[in-house]
């Protein structure tokens, strides 16, 4: 395509109305020839140059989603004359496999012969990264709809009060007599008390590792990270190990809550570091400036600042120690009747009540497994999603972080 | 330049100002405690270990250097005969499996949350990624046990008939369940969340100014991501490869769900049995009398220094790749 180029400042200033109309718009990467467009700024002959077609920014026209719906059916029925005629095979999972490797194949072919070999390539990787998403999101909400679904049927509100105490396998009626109330109790106090011991010890620890700094930051922060990788049964057998074994005390919820303390305490301490490292400098400067001390800057400015993140840091942190099932079997060691007291005898627990049920062969016991993992599910997505909602409200600003904004604002204006 | 200047027309060096260094009493307790809760860290780390080395050193003195090359549950009598190694074997069997399936599923969803998605959608990829991480790993056992597995034995068992002369499918007991595969298959999709978010923040850091530069020099967006994005995040991606590696090493309920506790020193990863540290330490938990429990105890240690191993060296990797060093602009 020959062109006049009408004016350089015209090039410039209004470029979209004197270009030529896109041709076709579907190219990946549409064949580009340089030379004669750097041949003229070279020769500085910018009047008359011989432009390109410009490619369109929307690689993805309608032909190219035809190309992809034609590709997945046809390697869908090839997959499905080679997979049933010929080898004769069952299951579904194989099958899927097979047509997506097909699938990438034909797709790449296609595109390779309708466009080039750049833009087949590219569509690959789109297609290959697009699917690698949804697998992972599609396994996932898959596994939470199916809890969902076998759950949910079971499920009354008594199931939330009742315990395990008439608890007989054999009983076909067994949903009338029991519940997880028991459960439910004793993971509420043994995360609590986890929670008590490991929130403000990880959020000094990330003060230290964000605010103080200094000597002994990087190993800190390093032993941090790869303490948050100590596989949570190691963490029920330190404290079988250190506690049990001795007799120093027996088996309980407070032995369960320190199994969850060793587990907790680098998951919130990496996640409020994190929190605290977006609170501006200039805001712990200002603070600073004014003659507050390291420990005010600290508590009224940095904290009220991040106090948003910092929930969310506390929910998440106990949104996960309460699905632990591991640690729990060498600590609480699980109770079939109700015990309120935390620092005596065997206490049970949700993640506890499935693990000792799915494997049993009764199907109504294998239920009373489902409706639990129902009911454990919803209490970890409840504490997930109010992680999520807290961590979007506005920062609170104390007095003191007030009076350091508005000094700041003023400062500037100067 | 401007003192210089000053100092030559006063004909005086002007004097610093001298701010007072000394920290007030309150900001010494402060610091004191802050770092002091910041060295609680190595102390845990160090009973953790200390402990669990100390309880299960019964079991490595009734059997000696035999118990990392034995396998077996024989603590009741003597002659004694247990040990380590069926279960390394299988914790590292699969552990590989694991990081073989789950890492490259999280490199493409890392890439397509920080390159492909909308920025609109970004937040709620996001949101769903750490949901993963919180699912409950016990969830992820039932699911595999009564969904997964039954669709997937009868693919097993095709690969196996078609293609047992390659060693590591082969075998030939028939139900081709409760298998390393399986087993690797539910840990690669447990660790995927957690590879994921790791190597989206890497990604996420790339440079802009050089991905700009790509595309305008006419790449297109794969190649853009294998000539800048991929180079920056190799650092990030092993680190937290490893990391996930350390996660697939402890799994402990997810890999007793499906593999149940058989002692299995085997290469073919779809044939039935296996076990590894994990799942024998909750499996076995309270059998085997005083010597039994310390089995388990040094087993605990096992996979605590091993564990210790991998994640220490992947957030060094991380650290150092989050800091921007070894790349190359």
């Amino acid at each position: 395509v020959t062109q006049v180029v009408p004016e350089v400042e015209d090039l410039l200033h209004t470029p979209t109305e004197r270009r030529p109309p896109t041709v076709a718009a579907d190219e990946g990467a549409g064949t580009h020839d340089g030379a004669t467009m750097s041949e003229a700024v070279l020769t500085g002959n910018v009047r008359r140059v011989q432009m390109d077609p410009p490619r369109s920014t929307r690689e993805f026209g309608l032909s190219s989603v035809a190309v992809l719906i034609a590709t997945a059916i046809s390697s869908w029925a090839v997959v499905w004359m080679f997979f049933y005629q010929l080898t004769l095979l069952s299951g579904a999972l194989g099958f899927i496999v097979c047509w997506y490797a097909c699938f990438l194949v034909m797709y790449w072919v296609v595109t390779a012969l309708t466009v080039d070999r750049n833009a087949a390539t590219d569509r690959i990787v789109t297609t290959v990264v697009a699917s690698c998403t949804a697998l992972m999101m599609g396994s996932l909400l898959f596994i939470i709809g199916w809890v969902f679904v076998r759950g949910v049927g079971h499920f009354t509100v008594g199931f939330l009060w009742r315990t395990m105490s008439f608890y007989q396998p054999a009983d076909p009626h067994l949903f009338r007599d029991v519940g997880v109330g028991h459960a439910i109790v004793g993971t509420l106090e043994q995360v609590g008390l986890a929670a008590l011991f490991a929130v403000p010890l990880a959020f000094l620890t990330a003060i230290f590792l964000n605010e103080v700094g200094g000597w002994g930051t990087r190993s800190v922060r390093t032993i941090v990270t790869a303490m948050s990788g100590v596989p949570s049964i190691v963490a029920g057998v330190f404290i079988y190990a250190i506690f049990i074994v001795p007799h120093v005390i027996g088996y309980s919820g407070f032995a369960a809550a320190m199994a969850l303390f060793v587990l907790m305490l680098p998951a919130v301490t990496r996640t409020t570091e994190e929190v605290l490292r977006v609170v501006p400098g200039g805001l712990r400067e200002a603070s600073l400036a004014l003659g507050a001390s390291e420990w005010r800057t600290v508590r009224q400015v940095v904290l009220p600042t991040a106090r948003s993140g910092l929930i969310t840091a506390v929910v998440l942190g106990i949104a996960i120690a309460a699905g632990e099932t591991a640690p729990l079997i060498f600590t609480s060691f699980g109770n079939n009747n109700m015990n309120l007291d935390v620092f005596h005898g065997p206490q049970g627990a949700l993640p506890l009540v499935l693990y000792e049920n799915i494997f049993q062969a009764q199907a109504v016991v294998v239920q009373l497994a489902f409706t639990a993992a129902f009911v454990l599910l919803m209490i970890v997505l409840i504490l997930f999603v109010l992680a999520r909602l807290l961590g979007r409200r506005r920062t609170s600003k104390g007095k003191f972080r007030r009076f350091v904004s508005a000094r700041m604002r003023s400062l500037r204006k100067v | 330049m401007s003192t210089d200047t000053l100092a030559s027309a006063t004909g005086a060096v002007p004097r610093p100002i001298i701010v007072p260094n000394d920290r007030s009493r309150e900001d010494k307790i402060f610091r004191f405690v802050a770092r002091a809760a910041g060295l609680t860290v190595f102390v845990i780390l160090f009973l953790i270990g200390f402990f669990l080395f100390l309880r299960g050193l019964p079991a490595l003195r009734a059997m000696g250097p035999h118990y990392f090359t034995t396998s077996g549950n024989g603590t009741a009598h003597k002659p004694y005969h247990f040990g380590a190694l069926a279960q390394m074997y299988g914790t590292i069997v699969i552990s590989i499996i694991a990081v073989i399936i789950g890492v490259p599923v999280a490199i493409g969803t890392a890439l397509f949350i920080s390159e492909y998605a909308p920025t609109r959608s970004r937040r709620a990829l996001i949101a769903v990624v750490d949901l993963g991480a919180a699912v409950p790993s016990i969830i992820f056992g039932l699911w595999a046990l009564h969904v997964l597995q039954p669709d997937i034995t009868g693919t097993t068992s095709w690969v196996n008939r078609h293609f047992s002369f390659i060693p590591i499918f082969g075998g030939n007991s028939p139900p081709f369940n409760a298998s390393f595969f399986i087993a690797g298959l539910v840990v690669g999709l447990m660790i995927v969340p957690i590879v994921a978010s790791v190597t989206r923040e890497v990604f996420s850091l790339s440079p802009p100014g050089e991905k700009e530069g790509a595309l305008a020099l006419g790449a297109t967006r794969s190649q853009m991501i294998r000539t800048v994005v991929l180079p920056f995040g190799r650092g990030g991606m092993i680190g937290a490869s490893m990391l996930g590696l350390g996660r697939a090493l402890g799994e402990t309920i997810a890999v007793y769900v499906i593999l149940g506790n058989v002692f299995a020193i085997t290469p073919h990863i779809l044939e039935h049995g296996g076990t590894s540290v994990a799942s024998y330490i909750a499996a076995e938990f309270g059998a085997g009398g005083r010597l039994g429990t310390a089995n388990l105890l040094m087993l605990g240690f096992v996979l605590f220094t091993f564990t210790l191993i991998v994640n220490l060296l992947a957030s060094l990797i991380v650290n150092r790749s989050r800091s921007g060093a070894g790349v190359e602009l």
